[in-house]
């Protein structure tokens, strides 16, 4: 076996890595955080990670944005050195430790909205190849109409990087908002082939999402390996 | 014309990348930015205009990079990936305008250095290479090679002490800078004549005084600007 070095950590991982995906506005934050509250009531041990959290790669991500000043090369690079901080300082960890990890947003994202940009879908799997592929994706699949109808009542104030005006879609906001969205979506759909996502229909009713997601992680992982120790 | 690692980037078409890219090489200590300057000199003596880069300078993360390392915070893969922007910033808003506007663009280090650093420090070869394959295949690179007994001799005289990445110290080779300095250096080097071929590198031989560098560094450049 290969010998353990700083880059290559690959001691055997007895946590699960829970991941939920899916475009803006399709409620994916809110089942991933319910998620977390049904295993943490539940006394598991369990770690909620957010995407784009790290301290100090935000700094420079943050200066970039404003001034414009990313290429799609660049966007891309600064969040995988922001993905890979995190990845390595608080995901691996805690699987390693055999905790559950829920994460909003993981490599996928990055797949779907950086070779939207025009960035080569293979060398973003190769930059992302250090990251293991989770035990269940939870797509939440929203039809582009209604994931838009979401965001634009509910938060009319668009950024200009989520609303893909880099890629000149249109002069619009909330036109290039749209297509680019739209474009994301059926690159989740044909990730969700490859990857085997467990797609969940995001107009359902919030709460029968998630009992359905709940069955799904009874169903796939043994969940009482993960009851804190101590506990009832 | 231009060539890149494997890919080229989205937007760029190789052949309006008119001027040359010549790569110095080489660690701390090896004249590098003393050659980069006697070499600006005499290029610009001759006619030719002349844009230099290197390693952390971007204006994106080239701060916040420094801040990174000298609080030694991120992990190595994460450090990897923070130099990576760092390149391609320079590449895309630098390297590759000067190229199109015919400059003969002069690299303080390049993608060689970052590879070999992460390739010692435990990366997948495959994985470092995928990253900087959108680079663009310099002209010429020329690796100022001293033999590491030398080098810590040049770092005294000029810093009075060693630096705490240039000995490799996160590696935990010896708590003794001296020691982990040397083993650092050896291995460093030893990547880079492993790099020799598939890249096509010339090693000079930078033991010598910086004048014979010179002279040897200015003729094998001459031989790439009138092959053009």
């Amino acid at each position: 076996m290969r010998k353990e070095d700083a880059f290559n950590q690959r001691s055997e991982i007895k946590g699960r890595l829970i991941v939920v995906e899916g475009t803006d506005g399709s409620g994916k934050s809110t089942q991933a955080h319910l998620l977390y509250e049904w295993l943490l009531g539940l006394n598991y041990k369990v770690f909620f990670s957010e995407w784009n959290s790290s301290e100090i790669v935000k700094g420079a991500t943050r200066k970039g944005k404003k001034r414009q000043a990313l290429t799609r090369t660049t966007f891309s690079l600064i969040h995988a050195t922001d993905f890979a901080d995190r990845y390595e300082r608080q995901i691996l960890p805690m699987l390693k430790a055999g905790y559950i990890v829920i994460c909003d947003r993981y490599i996928f994202t990055a797949f779907a909205r950086d070779s939207v940009r025009g960035c080569n879908l293979e060398w973003l799997k190769k930059l992302y190849s250090f990251a293991i592929i989770p035990h269940i994706t939870f797509f939440y699949r929203v039809p582009l109409e209604v994931a838009c109808e979401r965001i634009l009542s509910g938060r009319p104030q668009l950024k200009y990087f989520e609303a893909g005006m880099d890629l000149n879609l249109s002069q619009d906001i909330v036109e290039s908002f749209k297509i680019f969205q739209g474009k994301i979506l059926r690159t989740y759909l044909s990730l969700s082939r490859q990857y085997k996502f467990t797609t969940i229909d995001g107009t359902k009713d919030v709460h029968y999402q998630q009992t359905l997601a709940r069955k799904i992680m009874e169903e796939k992982i043994d969940l009482s390996r993960f009851r804190k120790r101590g506990a009832v | 014309m231009k060539q890149f690692l494997k890919n080229p980037l989205p937007t760029v078409r190789p052949e309006e990348l008119k001027g040359k890219l010549i790569v110095i090489e080489g660690p701390d200590s090896s004249g590098r930015s003393t050659q980069i300057e006697l070499l600006t000199k005499w290029l610009e003596l001759k006619g030719y205009p002349v844009v230099c880069t290197g390693l952390k300078r971007s204006i994106l993360v080239a701060n916040e990079l420094e801040l990174a390392l000298k609080g030694n915070v991120l992990s190595p893969r994460t450090l990897t990936l923070f130099y990576a922007t760092d390149f391609y910033d320079q590449l895309e808003n630098v390297i590759i305008p000067s190229l199109r506007a015919g400059f003969i663009v002069l690299a303080d280090r390049y993608i060689y250095t970052l590879m070999a650093r992460a390739i010692i420090r435990g990366a997948e070869r495959e994985w470092i290479e995928a990253i900087y394959e959108m680079a663009i295949i310099p002209d010429l690179v020329l690796y100022l090679s001293v033999s590491p007994s030398v080098l810590v001799e040049r770092t005294f005289q000029a810093h009075q002490q060693l630096d705490y990445w240039e000995s490799g110290m996160d590696l935990g080779f010896s708590k003794d800078w001296f020691t982990s300095f040397l083993k650092y250096q050896r291995k460093m080097r030893l990547e880079f004549k492993k790099m020799e071929k598939k890249f096509q590198f010339e090693i000079v031989n930078a033991n010598r005084t910086p004048k014979s560098v010179d002279r040897d560094l200015k003729a094998r450049i001459a031989r790439v600007l009138n092959g053009s």
